[in-house]
């Protein structure tokens, strides 16, 4: 009786056809997959509210919003005069639009169909809701690679890796969440194009390049752009070198590299960079390469062998001189683009820490560490190997394409934490493949305990010892040698990290309560309301993007960090002392300073930490050049806050306007006034005053002050 | 050397006129047209240079867009190739042809300013 209650579920599956079982399954896998991977997503939102995070969605948040409001026409015009005073910025021009063009299309659709949601949680759950389109393409993208239980398996990895998870949390719209379902369409419809060798597969590749816009912003700024643009053209000339050179390859790159270098040229921020700058120039020449070998082919088809050798020659010598000759003009008249920054600091990872400080700065450009790799990818890093085993194993056209992909990514991840994003679904996409093969291989082996015992002489003989025991392990979920696969599951606990929005930070009480720091958003609200409409505040460039979005005031140095001088002489002000600030203070029409600080809260990320860098890049310019990075430090080479500290740090407007009334203030039981949780010390400079500025507002948990700038004296002195 | 480079071309001109199915002789002629056009406009650009290079690159591109495009339909519609593109029909090609087309010159009338 309770046999039949139990199996009572499974009997209309049992009555189906193996076949219908298993796209029922497959679809049922896929689903889960999907939902799982939207739902891993929405901590942040069950644990505090449907938040935007980070400082660069605020900016994606508020164009979205003007875009939704105004009109893709008025946003194509945008003149954004609340941002880099005095300089502005054209929105409009600046920025690759299609993360905002997507969620205001998908608010409109939903408000024409009346399901009334508002632009802020679109913008919010857009990524979870990318994230899982992702993972479909993933599984399609395995499935052309090998097959289909591959492809679920890849899949179901992809929902829950935490390297794509960390990027694409609610809240947390960027472009990335939406760029990396942008670059595996593209890659799933290039195996396609490869496999079919048709123009009509070739063209959609050009549609989602089109998408790539985000690819392109996601990568513009730091450099794997390259990567991603690259991998294509690098796919095939290994093609071409390893002799699978064919038809259909040709037909596909030829199609897509000449229609997708003038479509990406219709977005106004790429510009003419597809023809001119040197990381395309290895599109184009693989490209000529094409040409070439097609033509060449086309002869040798045609003629007899010794005909052929003479008529190769001959065209050798002329092509090759006037190559040459064309690569030579064009460079001396400057008409390919010199090397940038970025490409460098992209092979060479220390580039750019010793030319350019404001990459540097960046902790997201820092190279990996070993320990990150681990944590991001789980135990994807030993599956790779092994998907990477049975993709040599099997060589064909498309598997090379994803050898290529894992080989590149996994460099370039290491050189920048940031690319581990794109290393992570190639590790999903092999590892998916390598767990499947092995579960196949040997999951036929594993023989039904009843029947073992009988055959289980003859087993032993036939086959090396303990088969169907090292099966057993492999294969078994309940065993317990077989956590592996449960591994990445339990891992997320860790994730918890990554999923707290850090505009509202939370902390443990000593009574294991939880205390809330909003104090990010009090500050900027305060702004909203009590400071004069065209208000100027300078903070540092971190918050740029938070301010305007939030507290609606006119900021000088934000996020998109185009202007480096202008950054700098911010840099300049904050490391000055205070009469010299008021000076910088003055010119830039300055009337609210912002400045974070943790030393009361133990929030680390403050603005005493990142000081270092202010003083960097603000020597970093012809103006800025009397601030020397060393005379910050003691003369034993260290950053102290201290008394030991350097008196040109202590007097400094930074740490003046950070730390000003704080040497009175107790924070922690049995330490003196004025310590500093962060830094653990007791600050060296307690009671000053300051003289050109005064506190306007500092915030519950003095995460945030505000000061505001005096104006002139009546009477000059 | 130069004779025999020439006999070698003579031979295989002839062997060209001789193998090839008309069909792709149409298409052949349709390319050296294009191929020429190619030529002019780079002369030109050379000559009086490629001041609104928006409109230069869209007609150069289109120029060259065009050439790939009709090479891509010859490889396909080439019976020789017929088993490396199983699926393919020559007329599901020419649709293929067409539709890129249309893509390449709404983009290239956009472009061109």
């Amino acid at each position: 009786m309770k046999k039949i209650q139990g199996t009572w579920g499974l009997q209309w599956l049992m009555r189906m056809s193996p076949d219908k079982q298993d796209t029922l399954l497959k679809m049922v896998i896929l689903t889960l997959a999907a939902i799982l991977s939207f739902s891993t997503r929405l901590f942040s939102v069950l644990r505090f509210e449907s938040v935007i995070h980070e400082f660069d969605p605020y900016f994606n948040y508020r164009t979205t919003r003007f875009l939704a409001e105004e009109g893709f026409y008025n946003f194509h015009n945008w003149f954004d005069d609340r941002a880099w005073y005095p300089l502005g910025r054209i929105i409009g021009g600046t920025i690759y639009p299609g993360l905002m063009v997507t969620s205001a299309l998908i608010y409109h659709v939903m408000n024409f169909l009346h399901l009334t949601i508002d632009v802020r949680n679109v913008c919010v759950f857009l990524a979870p809701l990318f994230s899982s389109f992702t993972t479909i393409v993933t599984f399609y993208f395995t499935k052309e690679l090998k097959d289909a239980s591959a492809g679920l398996v890849a899949a179901s990895m992809l929902a829950i890796v935490p390297g794509y998870i960390s990027r694409s949390v609610a809240g947390s719209y960027d472009n990335e969440g939406i760029a990396i379902f942008c670059m595996l369409l593209t890659y799933t419809l290039w195996i396609k194009a490869v496999k079919t060798g048709s123009i009509f597969w070739a063209s959609f590749v050009l549609f989602s390049i089109l998408l790539h816009g985000e690819c392109r912003y996601l990568v513009s700024s730091w450099g794997g752009y390259v990567f991603l643009i690259n991998l294509i053209p690098l796919h095939v000339l290994m093609l071409m070198i390893t002799g699978r050179f064919s038809h259909r390859i040709y037909v596909a790159y030829s199609t897509v590299y000449c229609l997708g270098t003038i479509l990406s040229m219709q977005i106004s921020f790429v510009g003419f960079q597809p023809v001119q700058s040197s990381e395309h120039m290895a599109a184009l020449g693989v490209f000529g390469l094409c040409q070439i070998h097609a033509f060449v082919d086309f002869l040798r088809s045609k003629m007899s062998t010794e005909h052929f050798n003479i008529l190769f020659r001959s065209l050798v010598l002329l092509v090759g001189s006037v190559v040459f000759a064309a690569a030579a003009v064009a460079t001396a008249l400057g008409k390919i683009a010199p090397w940038t920054g970025r490409f460098y600091s992209l092979l060479d990872p220390s580039y750019a820490k010793n030319n350019i400080p404001i990459i540097a700065s960046v902790s997201e450009h820092q190279p990996t560490t070993w320990s990150s790799f681990y944590f991001d990818l789980q135990l994807l890093m030993f599956l790779f190997p092994v998907g990477l085993y049975y993709c040599f194993t099997k060589l064909t056209d498309a598997n090379i394409f994803i050898i290529m992909y894992g080989v590149t990514s996994i460099y370039f991840a290491g050189v920048m934490v940031r690319l581990m994003l794109v290393l992570a679904p190639v590790m999903c996409v092999l590892g998916g493949i390598g767990m499947s093969a092995v579960l196949t291989t040997y999951m036929k082996n594993l023989d039904n305990p009843m029947k073992k015992e009988k055959k289980s002489t003859k087993k032993i003989e036939s086959n090396y010892p303990l088969k169907n025991e090292v099966d057993c392990h492999l294969c078994n979920p309940t065993n317990d040698s077989f956590p592996v696969v449960l591994h990445l599951p339990l891992h997320l606990g860790h994730l918890r990290s990554l999923l707290v929005p850090s505009i509202v930070l939370s902390a443990r009480g000593g009574d294991g309560s939880r205390i809330i720091f909003d104090d990010f958003r009090e500050a900027y609200y305060w702004l909203r309301h009590n400071t004069p409409e065209d208000a100027k505040v300078m903070s540092w460039w971190d918050y740029g993007y938070q301010i305007t979005a939030m507290a609606n005031r006119t900021i000088l140095v934000d996020n998109n960090t185009w202007n480096n001088t202008h950054i700098s002489r911010v840099g300049q002000a904050m490391a000055s002392t205070e009469e010299k600030a008021y000076e910088i203070m003055r010119e830039l029409d300055v009337n609210y300073v912002l400045v974070i600080f943790g030393g009361l809260t133990g929030y680390s990320s403050d603005d005493i930490n990142k000081f270092l860098w202010m003083v960097r890049i603000g020597g970093s310019t012809d103006r800025g050049s009397h601030i020397k990075e060393w005379d910050y430090y003691t003369p034993q080479g260290e950053f102290r806050v201290d008394k030991e500290g350097s008196p040109v740090l202590l007097n400094c407007l930074m740490y003046k306007m950070c730390y000003y009334r704080f040497g009175s203030v107790y924070t922690e039981g049995g330490k003196p006034t004025g310590y500093d949780r962060v830094r653990n010390t007791e600050i060296g400079n307690k009671d000053f005053e300051l003289d050109v500025l005064e506190e306007a507002y500092t915030t519950e948990h003095w995460l945030v002050r505000i000061y505001k700038v005096k104006d002139l004296d009546n009477r000059g002195a | 050397m130069p004779e025999k480079l020439t006999n070698v071309i003579i031979k295989f001109y002839d062997e060209y006129m001789q193998t090839t199915p008309k069909k792709l002789k149409i298409i052949d002629a349709y390319l050296l047209y294009v191929l020429l056009t190619g030529i002019i406009q780079f002369i030109y650009c050379c000559l009086v240079g490629t001041y609104p290079f928006n409109s230069f690159l869209s007609g150069f591109i289109s120029t060259v867009g065009s050439f790939i495009l009709a090479v891509c339909l010859r490889l396909q519609s080439n019976p020789q190739n017929k088993a490396e593109f199983t699926g393919i029909s020559p007329e599901r090609s020419f649709a293929d042809f067409i539709f890129a087309h249309v893509i390449l010159h709404l983009v290239v009338i956009n472009f061109i300013g």
